[in-house]
């Protein structure tokens, strides 16, 4: 058999996998990214959090290469990330966007072999064929990789994408609101999924709104407001009444779940009369 | 997750069954050789395997599916049959045996000569044209495949960017000014300029940020067509009669002044463009998830986008320079083909390119046979079997999308 090149090594448990080190970025003359810092850890499932436009999904751009910052430094394995090679990068990050739009009927099972590419020179065909089977598994989508990608209704096609950054077995995946568009369940099972990457030793970077679901699921919060992020450390301490109340403009409590006291965060709600 | 363990345990099932089949299969036939060149993603893309979600039922990886294998059989066997009628209809009637066993003569390989006149209409009328037609055909046919992908959008057609326009502007005006730098290739050298200058400032034109927005680009390509047309309409007004008559001839499109010449002229362009863009296939398949994505997966899509116009521009200016404006072509024949074959662009890229040298060797035979002595202009042919297919198209991505998205 021909010999294959060696794919990069990758990073044991704890290792700082990226980093944005004093990142301003300004767009459309408005800064969105104002001085940010945050480490991104091997073996960690981070929530970025924070009301609409607070810059987290600006913030994911710039951890993913697709927006340079301003000023400061972005670094992925300590290395800065813009001498990164297109190719290169491919097989150290893996990125969900918001949406994912497919212009031509792809199936979906080609749509999560996609996901294999940056692994051409690297992978065995059996390789890839595993790594896309598992993640149709994972994400419940294997009822679904005969059809149309075009086709399939907003949930399946949100789990097709998950599984495509998936079969593309990166360290580090950056999921820009990964349950926006599922139900109760497949939420669920996508946060198990990024947990589960985390505790294999990935860096999982989550954009997500809701804050439970975050408490519930991630090692580490960061809360982004106005740019910057002011909070981060364990749910439990970065969830905290006065701060989410100030930063959403909305009065929240924070009550302990009652059988294992997970912080569930809920608007304070009048009930009707 | 029973379904996790299941599935993992499929898929050692398959990684077992297949690692066993690759040694026997090692040595290089040409699907390996294919699978080995044109990034692995392709192949895999363009297959459609279930056993891939279960267990390998026989050994078939890297090999393209039925379907493939039967339409470009199909075609090729189409292609050869009407290159052989092409041949030999027209007013001056050739046997198809005869006109194979002058081809075999020709190439020493036994058959006959032919009596002087039909040996010459073969071979300094029909054969040149014939071999025009299919060069153009195929130009035109890539060139729409791969504007198709690089715009993500079934309704991109080489027209919709300019080059088409853009050549016309070039030829006119030789035409109109009469400058003859280049003797009779003057309208033609002038035209592939003027399909290049177009191409390239549509795409300057269209890019802010180091990026291009489709429908920037769709709406800039409309814009210069606009500008196009209203330069040929000044230079129309500023000609003479002869002249008027020559730029309609041309602007109609026909492959009827076809000599050898031409060929050999149009043939390097096609051969670079032809040869060079299935190369571009797994990555032009990444590109249907959109910019970032395809960017996430490790393509340098800026990079891509500028190769791609620079090929459909060399392709379609090199088919405008010989043959005028021959519309549709490069809208039809990939869109069919994606139809009958799937999107994946490993069959689409070739297979558009067999597909349109089909299409317009049949056309440019009905342009000179059925309205016989007269010669239908072979661009109005196109467009007259083409435009419904476009209106087609426009309801049914409509009514897919709800509306324009």
């Amino acid at each position: 058999m021909r010999r294959r090149p060696e794919p990069p090594a990758r990073r044991p448990a704890g290792a700082l996998i990226a980093e944005a080190r004093a990142v301003h970025l300004a767009r459309g003359g408005r800064t969105v990214l104002d001085g940010v810092d945050l480490g991104v850890r091997a073996g960690t499932l981070l929530a970025l959090l924070g009301p609409n436009g607070a810059g987290k999904s600006t913030l994911l751009a710039v951890l993913s290469g697709d927006l340079a910052p301003d000023s400061g430094r972005v670094l992925l394995h300590g290395r800065p990330l813009r001498d990164f090679r297109a190719p290169d990068l491919a097989l150290l990050r893996a990125m969900l966007p918001q949406s994912s739009p497919v212009s031509f009927p792809f199936s979906a099972l080609e749509v999560v072999r996609m996901g294999r590419a940056p692994w051409a020179r690297y992978a065995t065909f059996d390789e890839d064929e595993h790594a896309v089977a598992e993640a149709l598994a994972v994400t419940e989508s294997r009822h679904v990789a005969e059809r149309p990608y075009p086709a399939l209704s907003g949930g399946e096609r949100a789990r097709v994408s998950l599984a495509r950054v998936l079969a593309q077995r990166t360290q580090l995946l950056l999921l820009d609101e990964p349950t926006a568009a599922l139900d109760l369940r497949h939420q669920e099972l996508v946060l198990r999924t990024a947990r589960d990457r985390a505790a294999a030793g990935d860096a999982v970077v989550v954009v997500l709104h809701d804050l439970s679901l975050a408490a519930a699921y991630a090692d580490a919060v960061a809360l982004v407001h106005q740019g910057r992020v002011i909070a981060q450390g364990r749910p439990a301490e970065v969830l905290e009444e006065s701060m989410l109340s100030d930063v959403y403009g909305c009065p929240v409590e924070v009550l302990p779940h009652p059988t294992h006291g997970t912080p569930l965060v809920v608007p304070v709600r009048t009930p009707p009369a | 997750m029973t379904a996790g363990r299941n599935q993992t345990a499929d898929a050692e099932a398959t990684a077992d069954a297949l690692g066993t089949e690759d040694i026997s299969d090692t040595p290089g036939t040409e699907s390996t050789a294919i699978a080995a060149s044109t990034q692995c993603i392709a192949d895999a893309v363009s297959a459609t395997r279930p056993s891939a979600i279960g267990p390998a039922p026989h050994p078939a990886r890297r090999r393209p599916p039925t379907r493939i294998i039967i339409l470009t059989t199909g075609l090729s066997a189409a292609l050869a049959t009407l290159i052989l009628l092409a041949c030999g209809l027209g007013a001056f009637h050739i046997a198809p045996a005869d006109v194979v066993g002058s081809l075999a003569h020709r190439a020493h390989l036994g058959g006959h000569r032919l009596n002087p006149v039909a040996e010459s209409v073969l071979w300094d009328v029909r054969m040149p044209r014939v071999a025009l037609a299919v060069l153009v055909g195929a130009c035109l046919g890539c060139a729409g495949a791969l504007m198709q992908g690089v715009f993500g959008n079934p309704l991109a057609d080489p027209g919709v960017i300019g080059v088409s326009s853009g050549g016309a502007v070039g030829a006119v005006a030789v035409i109109v000014s009469g400058v003859q730098v280049l003797g009779q290739w003057t309208a033609s050298a002038a035209a592939f300029v003027g399909g290049l200058v177009t191409v390239f400032a549509v795409y300057l034109l269209s890019r802010s940020g180091g990026r291009t927005e489709v429908l920037t680009l769709v709406l800039t390509g409309i814009a210069v067509n606009a500008l196009g047309g209203a330069l040929i309409g000044v230079l129309l007004f500023l000609a003479d009669p002869v002249a008027v008559n020559e730029v309609a001839f041309w602007q109609l499109g026909s492959l009827s002044q076809a000599t050898w010449p031409q060929v050999g002229a149009v043939l390097p362009f096609a051969a670079v463009g032809l040869l060079a863009a299935p190369r571009f296939a797994g990555r032009l398949d990444l590109l249907a998830l959109g910019e970032g994505p395809a960017r996430h997966l490790g393509v340098d899509v800026e990079r891509l986008r500028l190769v791609l116009i620079t090929l459909v521009a060399v392709l379609t200016a090199a088919a405008v320079a010989v043959s005028g404006i021959i519309g549709f072509v490069g809208l039809a024949v990939p869109h069919l083909l994606r139809m009958a074959a799937g999107p994946g662009h490993r069959f689409l890229i070739p297979g558009s390119g067999l597909g349109g040298a089909v299409v317009l060797v049949a056309a440019d035979l009905a342009a000179r046979t059925v309205a016989a002595p007269a010669e239908l202009p072979l661009g109005v042919l196109t467009a007259l079997l083409g435009s419904p297919v476009f209106f087609w198209l426009l309801r049914r991505s409509r009514a897919a999308r709800g509306g324009w998205a």
